[in-house]
């Protein structure tokens, strides 16, 4: 029967991860951009938890999780029609198991937001989203975690790494492309206008973080333990990382950039988390710091792409590096879990067509649902709106009565 | 009357205030105020980008005050607001006409 431990704790990580999204994420960007449209953020962010949630219920989960397709799940279980309240999903009740995995298909396309704020239409945001959520998310969630082809390859993905991060880092990308850049970039834009709330807002990621990895271990146990510990080794050696390398070359340490260090070091160690020991944790933060450090300045300094706040750069290639690193940080020698009888170069060449197909079904679905958003919606909004602001353009609020 | 309007370092707003205080001025209007002279604005980075930030903020006082300690109200702002450095604001002064209170309707000296 059920593990109450285990159902607690679970119970519990899905509450932390519901938090990362609502305010956690939303806080995370919101400091991000000008005041003029910090609710429009707060918005994208709430109303992708509201509609992901409901598509989860009705169509997402069943996809995802049922049915032993290579490629999809199947219909068996649309508004939860199999599930009966007894219903297991190992050690725990599945109405668990669903909102916990709920909760990772709410926070995947909230990521997306840092990619198109400012600017983004609101019809466009939940139009996009949804398809997103259906024809990106859940296929891969289903290749990954529910039994479809690249689970049986044997990929290791313990939290997200190419489920969650590698998916929205691409699909950002691709939407910050499409959309064009902020007017004014680069050069034009005020700083962020709060960075107080940055930081209030990755603080959460980070405790929240704690759910996302080790509530993926589904148990109570050592596995769920040493997760949460190689988590915040890692968060807190990228932050050190970012906090350096910012003054060495500017001559001031940012608290922006230890949180965005902070939220690199996260993504980075997601894939891991459950395979790794503690020096592996060590080892992705200070490689997912520094690769995370180079790619914002490659992205938006060299490529000029307006990926606004960063999720390419941040998550994408946090998520992608802490993909590869596992091949070697779970060998037993690195006092990971081991490989079982699979060589790490072996292994290595999963995680990377793993990273790569993900990679490739993420943009071209992605140009899709912008082609199809793009017709039915809109993508982007009027310039005077953008000059105005979204919070009383699209909202008809403002943030800060004073 | 005079008018006495001064721009000064955020900073040294208190400082200002109770030396003013002390020499018998009652009262005094302050707006954040942003703007830049020679210094120019300055930049700040984030996330390695570089912002330039033209205007900085600034606290801008006004007080009316009578003929006679006009000019012993500009010296103390002046003793008071100075750092020496670049950006420690200005101060412009104009004659005013008259000045009423609104709850008694008392005029000019007796108004301030």
């Amino acid at each position: 029967m059920f593990n109450s431990g285990d159902t607690a704790w679970i119970l519990t990580s899905t509450a932390l991860v519901l938090v990362m999204t609502m305010p956690g994420l939303a806080l995370f960007y919101g400091g991000l951009v000008r005041s003029r449209n910090i609710l429009s953020v707060l918005m994208h962010c709430s109303a992708i938890c509201c509609v992901s949630s409901v598509l989860w219920f009705i169509l997402g989960y069943s996809l995802a999780f049922s049915g032993d397709g290579a490629y999809i799940g199947s219909l068996s279980n649309v508004f939860l029609l199999d599930m009966a309240r007894e219903s297991a999903m190992g050690s725990i009740p599945e109405s668990v198991f669903f909102s916990f995995q709920m909760t990772f298909a709410v926070i995947t396309p909230a990521l997306i937001v840092g990619a198109y704020v400012e600017r983004i239409k609101f019809g466009a945001v939940l139009l996009f989203s949804s398809l997103w959520l259906l024809l990106v998310y859940v296929p891969v969630c289903h290749w990954v975690w529910g039994g479809g082809w690249l689970a049986d390859m044997g990929i290791l993905d313990f939290a997200g790494g190419i489920v969650v991060h590698v998916t929205a880092g691409a699909s950002a990308l691709v939407i910050a492309i499409a959309l064009g850049n902020r007017s004014g970039f680069p050069n034009q834009i005020s700083p962020p206008h709060a960075p107080w709330m940055v930081m209030v807002g990755a603080a959460m990621l980070w405790v929240g973080w704690f759910g996302f990895n080790a509530g993926s271990a589904l148990s109570a146990g050592s596995d769920a333990g040493m997760a949460l510990l190689v988590t915040h080794l890692s968060a807190a050696t990228a932050s050190l990382v970012w906090l350096t390398i910012e003054w060495i070359r500017f001559g001031k340490p940012s608290l922006i950039g230890l949180v965005t260090g902070t939220i690199a070091g996260l993504a980075t160690v997601t894939p891991a988390s459950g395979f790794i020991g503690p020096v592996g944790g060590l080892v992705c933060g200070l490689v997912g710091g520094g690769v995370c450090y180079y790619c914002v300045d490659l992205i938006k300094g060299r490529f000029n792409i307006d990926d606004s706040l960063d999720v390419f750069a941040v998550h994408g290639i946090g998520g992608a590096t802490g993909t590869i690193l596992v091949a070697f940080l779970a060998l037993e020698s690195m006092s990971g879990v081991g490989l079982g009888d699979v060589s790490a170069m072996s292994q290595l060449k999963t995680q990377i067509i793993g990273i790569g197909a993900v990679l490739v079904w993420s943009v071209i679905i992605t140009l899709a649902i912008i082609y199809i958003t793009r017709k039915l919606v809109g993508l982007r909004v009027e310039l005077e709106d953008e000059m105005e602001g979204l919070d009383y353009k699209a909202h008809g609020e403002t943030g800060y009565n004073l | 009357m005079k008018m006495v309007t001064a721009i000064i370092q955020t900073h040294k707003l208190d400082e200002v205030r109770e030396a003013l205080n002390a020499i018998g001025v009652n009262g005094m209007t302050v707006t954040e105020a942003k703007g830049y002279g020679r210094t120019k604005g300055h930049t700040e980075i984030y996330r390695g980008a570089e912002y330039q930030i033209n205007y900085i903020p600034k606290f801008k006082i006004d007080l009316v005050v009578d003929d006679s300690i006009a000019d012993n109200v500009i010296e103390t702002i002046v003793k008071t607001a100075n750092t020496g450095k670049i950006g420690d604001g200005k101060i412009f002064v104009w004659d005013i006409e008259t000045a009423i209170r609104i709850r008694t309707g008392e005029k000019d000296q007796q108004a301030l």
